[in-house]
């Protein structure tokens, strides 16, 4: 059996060589999250962006290793951390050695997990995870592991940018936070106290709680005991419906400060905020779109608009998961043994299309890349999301943010 | 003070849109026995046809038209697919609503997307009616509440002043007696259905701009839609604007007041383990109010259940 095994790989071997450039196999990515339910939208922007990056990042540019493609495979994972696994595993079935994952941290808890243990388990089909999006501290300090790497700002670095801001507002003296009930929001709600409390210890905190993820049919409630607080300014981690939700019903409640969020903005939420929102929203994210950083950047929104004329350039940061997995696999010289690829993907230094460099902290696998803080206006912007004239403007940038921000991560190495 | 006006007004608004959900659900559950989980699918519909409808001819065009529009496509539903699975019996019923609630999301998701859609207030309700202290009341809310009751106070006079409506009861109870006396029952039920998803339809009309249109907007009022007209009693009007009060005023006074088991605890008597994090009961007594608002509407249903099982007001067992 061992040894019809090893004839075959070495068959299979000596007909890849011979046939690299015209039959190569494609590099599958296996995109898993919410492509339906309350969060579709948000997965299958997510899809689109992906799609895009590798077809214009990597494969018109000839590709990876010579010749070979970038394949997308969504997965629709329902946003549960159950069904994440059996996806997972569908994937690893299929031959798919890397994995991209970003909506809810508890998902990504539940996959790096399963990632660390299939990868010990079974060391000649191993996969590396490419979170994208998912952005509880914990994934790279206390359950960090070599597989994991994090191109988004952890939620401990964008509070730290957020707060920053914060502390140069005096008029700010009440803040309220509320968030989604699991992992993400209480890691949100943990930084706010933590930074508030160094910065500007003479903000009093009003209000903190948790409410059910994705459960809220109507943010009222809520709305008025943050009026009833008296708070100068919100922040919140929330995303998707409870985003959108949660905003509306505070604006409409007759609250006039800031809201500070992490994710109010693409699919459809910039539209439903219109104009209610101007002057109210503020994110924290990486990536600039308005204004354009250079020309390439605009060309590449340019092109992705004219492919989805409905979408939205709203996670700058896939680019840089695209562009850093193909720079790893070619300097790597493979695609399959993934230890050479993660080994030179850690310390990685690269250009972002939107704007400054980025590095890859071998440390904890945290992406360190500038973080901006950006209003919801129709005033300044180049590219508009949603169609609706409304986009969003950076206003203050801290660059390389989180650089030597502490982590308790103890990676063990292959 | 002020809060408590203000919860009782909101929880009002929340309480009539689940009232006009489960109004057309209670009329048709309890006339055809179909458990119709693609109700709150038809509330879906309502919501983008008002919204696609408003693109071209303003909002209340879509008040006007997208309801009809939702109760003919119940009405083609109940007559060219219901009623002929209806001889196999509940169970088939069953699953054929189940599946149209799947069939309707993925039909919506293909034309309109996955994103939110910017389904806003009319501008002619774009201001604040009147503020109570610091809190605001939108004029969109105040309407809300108007409307609604002008359904509840049409429902109610169509099903218990007119002949219509005494037809309709009658087929309620003894669905042969009156085809025997030269009535068209499926003709009745068919109305009924239409209706009832029609209103459903209105309910999404004039939720969609404050709850946000997006394609999983029917499966997060879904099954609260249920446990309201189980509540209220099978069949029952009244039935169910009691209960959709009584679950809008609940939800909404149990997140705004920050209860904590803690307090009930001590108070009856209790002490707290110290510390509290090796404690068994850690969960328990550190539970607050606004954490388990949304699931008190199914204990008070298991209550009902346990110590009244046709409900509030209604004459059948659940």
């Amino acid at each position: 059996m061992l040894k019809k095994t090893r004839f075959s790989v070495a068959a299979a071997l000596a007909l890849s060589v011979s046939a690299t450039a015209a039959f190569a196999d494609n590099i599958k990515i296996a995109f898993i999250d919410p492509l339906s339910g309350a969060f579709a939208a948000t997965g299958t922007n997510g899809v689109h962006q992906y799609e895009f990056a590798a077809e214009t990042l990597v494969n018109a540019k000839g590709g990876v290793l010579g010749g070979q493609m970038f394949e997308i495979v969504p997965f629709d994972n329902k946003v549960s951390p159950k069904e994440s696994l059996i996806q997972l595993q569908v994937a690893i079935d299929q031959g798919i050695r890397f994995i991209a994952q970003g909506n809810s941290s508890g998902v990504a808890h539940a996959i790096t997990d399963a990632v660390n243990k299939h990868n010990a388990r079974n060391p000649e089909s191993r996969v590396l995870f490419l979170n994208y999006s998912a952005v509880d501290p914990a994934l790279t300090n206390d359950d960090c592991n070599f597989w994991h790497f994090r191109f988004d700002a952890n939620a401990d670095i964008k509070m730290d940018a957020l707060t920053d801001v914060i502390k140069t507002n005096d008029k700010i003296k009440k803040v309220y936070i509320i968030g989604q009930d699991y992992s993400f929001g209480k890691a949100v709600a943990a930084a706010a106290v933590r930074f508030l409390a160094e910065k500007r210890p003479d903000i009093e905190i009003v209000g903190n709680e948790l409410h059910p993820i994705g459960k809220v049919k109507d943010f009222t409630p809520y709305a008025r005991k943050i009026v009833a607080a008296g708070a100068d300014a919100v922040i919140t981690g929330n995303w998707g419906a409870d985003m959108l939700n949660l905003g509306k019903a505070v604006i409409e409640s007759g609250y006039k400060g800031p809201i500070y969020t992490y994710y109010a903005a693409g699919s459809g939420i910039t539209a439903a905020f219109g104009e209610a929102g101007k002057g109210v929203i503020r994110l924290v994210a990486e990536g600039q779109i308005n204004p354009p950083v250079s020309g390439e950047a605009k060309a590449y929104i340019d092109a992705y608009i004219a492919k989805y004329p409905d979408g939205n350039v709203d996670q700058p940061r896939i680019t840089n998961v695209i562009s850093m997995l193909a720079k790893a696999i070619d300097a790597a010289g493979t695609a399959t043994d993934v230890v050479a690829v993660a080994k030179k993907l850690e310390s990685m230094k690269s250009d972002n299309l939107f704007g400054g460099t980025v590095y890859m902290r071998p440390q904890d696998h945290q992406l360190i890349q500038d973080v901006h803080i950006e209003a919801h206006t129709n005033e300044g912007v180049t590219y508009d999301y949603d169609k609706s004239g409304y986009g969003l403007v950076v206003e203050s940038t801290v660059e390389m943010a989180g650089m030597d921000s502490p982590t308790s991560c103890k990676m063990e190495r292959p | 003070m002020d809060l408590i006006l203000v919860n009782i007004i909101d929880g009002l608004v929340t309480g009539l849109l689940l009232f006009m959900l489960s109004a057309g659900l209670t009329l048709i559950f309890s006339m055809m026995g179909v458990l119709n989980f693609a109700h709150a699918s038809f509330y879906m519909l309502g919501a983008y046809f008002a919204y696609q409808i408003s693109m071209y001819l303003g909002f209340w065009m879509g008040l006007l038209i997208a309801p009809p529009l939702v109760g003919l496509i119940g009405a083609a539903v109940e007559r060219y697919g219901l009623r002929r699975v209806h001889q196999y019996g509940h169970v088939p019923e069953l699953i054929f609503t189940f599946g149209l609630a799947l069939l309707i999301e993925e039909v919506v998701q293909f034309f309109w997307g996955r994103d939110q859609m910017p389904y806003q207030i009319p501008e002619a309700l774009q201001f604040v009616a009147f503020s109570i202290s610091s809190y605001d009341i939108p004029a969109y809310k105040v309407f809300m509440i108007f409307l609604s009751l002008i359904i509840f106070g049409g429902l109610l006079y169509v099903l218990t002043r007119t002949r219509v409506g005494m037809i309709i009861q009658a087929a309620l109870s003894y669905p042969r007696t009156v085809e025997a006396l030269g009535h068209n029952v499926p003709l009745v039920f068919m109305g009924v259905f239409g209706v009832g998803t029609a209103l459903a339809g209105v309910a999404g009309v004039i939720a969609g701009p404050v709850l946000s249109t997006f394609p999983g907007m029917a499966i997060v009022l879904g099954s609260i839609v249920f446990v309201t007209i189980v509540i209220g009693g099978l069949g029952s009007l009244g039935g169910a604007l009691i209960a959709a009060l009584i679950i809008g005023w609940l939800t909404t006074f149990a997140k705004t007041y920050n209860v904590r088991m803690e307090d009930i605890l001590t108070t009856i008597g209790f002490t707290k383990p110290e510390p509290i994090g090796d404690s068994g009961w850690q969960d328990l007594w550190t539970l607050t109010s606004p954490q388990i608002a949304d699931i008190l509407p199914y204990l008070l249903m298991v209550l009902i259940l346990v110590f009244r099982p046709h409900g509030l007001f209604g004459k059948r067992d659940a």
